[in-house]
C-alpha cells in the first residue's frame, strides 16, 4: 500500500478516533475519498481502531452503500422503489442495460458507466426516476436512455 | 422592506426538476430589472406538489405558478412583479375539469390540508433559524424550560394522545414515560430518520424542509427523559437533508438551543447526526441503535426494550421524524387542542406520500380518519388517463392493499390493521387497473428478501421460498398448490421472525391474496396475466384487417420482429417478440392485440 493512501486513511481515523461508534462515519469518509474500499485499507482500519479485520469486514458486507469494487467513472442508479416500478422502472433498467450491454450491479470494460439499483429516493412524485452521479432524471422514458448515454460518454 | 416575496421550492422533487436554475435565472433577471431590493427570493423546503416541480409562489397575493422552465422567469418578472399582471398561462390547470386556479390556498390538493408536522415546510428558508423563530420556533424549548417539569412535559403529550408516525403507532408519551423511569444515569434520544419504506418521503421532506422543529422537539424529549445527548440516523440516499441538519444544528448551537446551559438553565443537550449505508433492517429499532453503535445493523431480541437497554446499553427513546414534528405544536397549544383533531383513538394528523397511478402526486397532510376517497379523487386529483382504480399499498413492503371496496373507510391505524394493511409511515402507491397485483406481491418479496439481514431463518431462507413461487406464477410456471404453500409460509415466517421486518414480510402476499385471489389462480390455471402486464403471459399480435400496412410498427419494433410489406397487414413473429410493447404504443390505428 503506498505510504500516500495510508496517510489518508490514518488522517480519516484520527478525525472521527472520539466519536462513539466511529467505523460507519470512518468507511464513509474513505470511500467519498476512493470510491471503494479494498481489503487493505479495511485492514488498515482495523488495526488503527484495534479491531479484527472480520468486524470491518462484517460491517462492509453488510451495507449495500459500502463497495469493495472500483466502480465506473459514471454511477447510474435506477431507482426501484415501490412508485418508480410501478411507473415503469424495470423498462428503464432494461433499456440502460441494453444499450451498454451489461448487467445491473455491472461496470463498462472501458470503466465509464456502473449500472445500479438504488433503494427508492424519495422522489416519487417524478416516478420513474434515475440519478447519474449528482445528477437525478426524472419522468424517464425507456427511448431517452440513449441521449442520455451519450451525454455522459462526451463529458 | 421588500414589497414582494417569491417562494421558489427547493424540494427534492423540485431540485430534481432544475428547481436550482429557475431560482438562479429569478435572482439573476431581478438583478438585470434592478428591482433585487424589491423583491426577495426565499428557497424553501418541499411544498407538497412534487409533479408540478419546479414551482413558484409569488406574495403577498400568493400566486401559484407551476412547471416552470428557464424561459418562463423572465415573463413573470416582467409581468408579474412589474406589471402586477398575473401570467395565466402558468397557473395550475385541472386535470380533468381544465380550470385554472390562481391562487395557492383555493388548490384542491392544499384547501383539504390540515398542516401540523409540515406546518413550516415549504413556508420557510429551512437554511435559516431566524425564519423558524419568527414562525414561533422554540417557543415550545421555552415554555418547558420555564416552569414545566419533566412529568408534566410528558402527562402533556401523553394526554395529546399521539402515536408513533412511524409504523407501530405506540403510544409517544408512554415510550417516554418507560424512559422517564429508568433509574437516573446516561440516557439517549434517537430520531429515526432511516426512511426506508419506498414511497414514503415525509421524514425526507420535514428534515430538509424544517430541521429546527426535529432538534427542538428532541431538545425537549431530552428534557423529559433525562437525557443530555441525541443522535438523528438518516438514510445515506438523503444527502440534501443530512447537508441542511448539519447546518440547522451549527445554527442552534450558536444561537444556545443546544449545547449547555439551554436559555440560560442547568439543561444540557446536544445531537449528533450519523448517516446510515444502505440496510433497510436499519428503520428497525434495534438494528438502528446497533448502527449507531458502529456495527452491522442486526435487530436485538426485545425484551429488554430500548427504553430499558438501548443505545450502549442505557435507556433510550427511539421516535420517527413526523412524531418529533408534531412535539412543539403541541406543547404550545397544548394536548386538548391535538386531541382534537383526528379519530378517537387516533389523534392529530398523519401525512401522506402520495404516489404511483395518481394525477397529483406529493406530501400530504390531512386529520388521521380521512378515508381513502377523498385523498385520491379530492386532493389527488383522480387517476391519470382516465384509468380505474384497483388498489393503493399502504404501508410499503410490511403493509397491504386497499382496493375498491375500502375507498370510504376512514384511515387511521386500528381500521387499516383490521384490513389488514397498516399505517406504516405513510407511503401510498396508488396503482390502476394495469398493474398486476401479483407482480406486485413478487416486487415486495424481492425487496424483502433482499433486505432481510440474515440473522434468524425464518426470515432469510422463508422470504427466498416465498419469492420463488412468486417468480415462478409471474413467469408462467405456477402449479397446483402454490397458493396454499404461500399461505403455509406466510404464518410462519410471521410468528417465527425476530423482528418487524420478518414478521411483516409475508404481508403484501397475504393481502394481495385476500383481494386478488382470482389473479394468482389466472396466473396458475390459465397461464393468464389478468391486468395484462406479465410478459411471460402475454402475446402481442396484429389484426389484419384492421392494419393499413403503414410499417410504423416494424420500424420501432427493437428486436425486427415484425415483418411484412408495406400497404399489406404486418405480422409478428412470435419466437423473435420480447414483448416491449412499442408497436402497440406507435400504432396509429390500434391495430396491435396484446392478449
Amino acid at each position: 500500500m503506498c505510504s500516500t493512501v495510508a496517510d489518508k486513511v490514518y488522517t480519516i481515523v484520527d478525525r472521527f478516533r472520539d466519536t462513539p461508534g466511529s467505523l460507519i462515519p470512518i468507511l464513509h469518509a474513505i470511500q467519498e475519498e476512493y470510491g471503494y474500499l479494498s481489503r487493505d485499507v479495511q485492514a488498515m482500519v482495523a488495526s488503527e481502531l484495534g479491531i479484527s479485520p472480520a468486524k470491518v469486514h462484517g460491517v462492509v458486507s453488510f451495507y449495500s452503500f459500502f463497495t469493495e469494487q472500483a466502480k465506473g467513472e459514471h454511477e447510474i442508479g435506477v431507482c426501484m422503489g415501490t412508485a418508480c416500478y410501478v411507473r415503469g422502472a424495470a423498462d428503464v433498467l432494461e433499456a440502460f442495460q441494453n444499450q451498454l450491454h451489461i448487467r445491473a450491479g455491472e461496470t463498462t470494460s472501458d470503466q465509464r458507466f456502473t449500472i445500479g439499483m438504488t433503494r427508492c429516493i424519495g422522489a416519487c412524485g417524478l416516478a420513474p426516476v434515475v440519478t447519474i452521479n449528482d445528477d437525478v432524471y426524472g419522468r424517464l422514458a425507456p427511448d431517452r436512455v440513449p441521449e442520455l448515454i451519450e451525454k455522459y460518454r462526451r463529458q | 422592506m421588500y414589497r414582494a416575496h417569491v417562494l421558489v421550492c427547493a424540494g427534492a422533487g423540485c431540485v430534481s426538476s432544475r428547481s436550482r436554475d429557475v431560482r438562479d435565472e429569478l435572482v439573476k433577471i431581478l438583478g438585470e430589472r434592478d428591482i433585487s431590493e424589491e423583491v426577495r427570493v426565499i428557497e424553501t423546503g418541499c411544498i407538497g406538489t412534487c409533479d408540478l416541480g419546479p414551482v413558484m409562489i409569488v406574495y403577498p397575493e400568493g400566486v401559484f405558478y407551476q412547471k416552470l422552465g428557464l424561459g418562463d422567469v423572465a415573463q413573470i418578472v416582467d409581468e408579474h412583479l412589474i406589471r402586477g399582471r398575473v401570467v395565466e398561462r402558468l397557473l395550475y390547470r385541472a386535470p380533468l375539469t381544465e380550470i385554472v386556479t390562481e391562487k395557492m390556498r383555493d388548490l384542491e390538493f392544499f384547501r383539504r390540508q390540515y398542516r401540523i408536522a409540515l406546518r413550516n415546510t415549504g413556508v420557510i428558508d429551512p437554511e435559516s433559524i431566524e425564519e423558524y423563530i419568527a414562525r414561533d420556533g422554540y417557543m415550545a424549548l421555552g415554555t418547558v424550560l420555564d416552569g414545566m417539569t419533566p412529568d408534566q412535559v410528558i402527562q402533556e403529550i401523553t394526554a395529546s394522545g399521539l402515536r408513533g408516525r412511524g409504523g407501530g403507532g405506540f403510544p409517544t408519551g408512554r415510550k417516554w414515560d418507560f424512559a422517564a423511569q429508568a433509574p437516573v444515569g446516561q440516557k439517549y434520544v434517537v430520531c429515526n430518520a432511516d426512511e426506508g419504506d419506498p414511497g414514503a418521503f415525509m421524514d425526507r421532506s420535514i428534515i430538509e424542509g424544517d430541521p429546527h422543529s426535529i432538534i427542538e422537539a428532541m431538545a425537549i424529549a431530552g428534557y423529559a427523559i433525562g437525557a443530555d445527548q441525541g443522535y438523528v440516523y438518516v438514510r445515506a440516499e438523503y444527502p440534501l437533508a443530512v447537508e441542511r441538519f448539519q447546518l440547522a444544528l451549527q445554527q442552534a448551537r450558536e444561537y444556545g438551543f443546544l449545547g449547555s446551559a439551554i436559555l440560560g438553565t442547568d439543561f444540557h443537550f446536544d445531537l449528533d447526526v450519523r448517516v446510515g449505508a444502505g440496510a433497510f433492517v436499519c428503520g428497525e429499532e434495534t438494528a438502528l441503535l446497533n448502527s449507531i453503535e458502529g456495527n452491522r445493523g442486526e435487530p436485538r431480541p426485545r425484551p429488554p426494550f430500548p427504553a430499558v437497554a438501548g443505545l450502549w446499553g442505557r435507556p433510550t427513546i427511539i421516535n420517527n421524524v413526523e412524531t418529533y414534528a408534531n412535539v412543539p405544536p403541541i406543547i404550545q397549544h397544548g394536548a386538548k387542542w391535538f386531541s382534537k383533531i383526528g379519530t378517537e383513538a387516533s389523534r392529530g394528523t398523519k401525512v401522506f406520500a402520495m404516489a404511483g397511478n395518481i394525477n397529483n402526486t406529493g406530501l400530504v397532510e390531512v386529520p388521521m380518519g380521512t378515508t381513502l376517497r377523498e385523498l385520491i379523487y379530492d386532493i389527488g386529483g383522480g387517476i391519470p388517463g382516465n384509468k380505474r382504480f384497483k388498489a393503493a399499498q399502504t404501508g410499503g413492503p410490511s403493509g397491504g392493499c386497499l382496493t375498491e371496496d375500502h375507498l370510504d373507510t376512514p384511515m387511521d391505524y386500528d381500521t387499516l390493521l383490521e384490513l389488514g394493511s397498516m399505517m406504516g409511515s405513510g407511503g401510498l402507491i396508488v396503482m390502476d387497473e394495469d398493474t398486476c397485483m401479483v407482480d406486485i406481491a413478487r416486487f415486495f418479496l424481492d425487496f424483502t428478501r433482499d433486505e432481510s439481514c440474515g440473522k434468524c431463518n425464518p426470515c432469510r431462507i422463508g422470504t427466498t421460498r416465498m419469492l420463488s413461487i412468486l417468480e415462478r406464477l409471474v413467469s408462467g410456471e405456477g402449479q397446483q398448490g402454490d397458493i396454499e404453500e404461500l399461505e403455509d409460509l406466510a404464518v410462519f415466517i410471521q410468528e417465527t421472525s425476530l423482528c418487524g421486518l420478518g414478521q411483516s414480510a409475508p404481508n403484501p402476499v397475504l393481502s394481495t391474496l385476500k383481494n386478488f385471489r382470482s389473479e394468482y389462480e389466472a396466473h396458475i390455471r390459465e397461464r393468464r396475466c389478468p391486468a395484462g402486464h406479465c410478459r411471460a403471459l402475454i402475446s402481442y399480435t396484429i389484426v389484419a384487417e384492421t392494419c393499413i400496412g403503414c410499417g410504423i410498427c416494424a420500424r420501432h419494433c427493437p428486436s425486427n420482429a415484425i415483418v411484412g410489406e408495406r400497404r399489406n397487414p404486418y405480422s409478428i413473429v412470435t419466437e423473435l417478440c420480447t414483448k416491449c410493447g412499442v408497436c402497440l404504443q406507435e400504432c396509429p390505428v390500434q391495430a396491435i392485440q396484446k392478449r
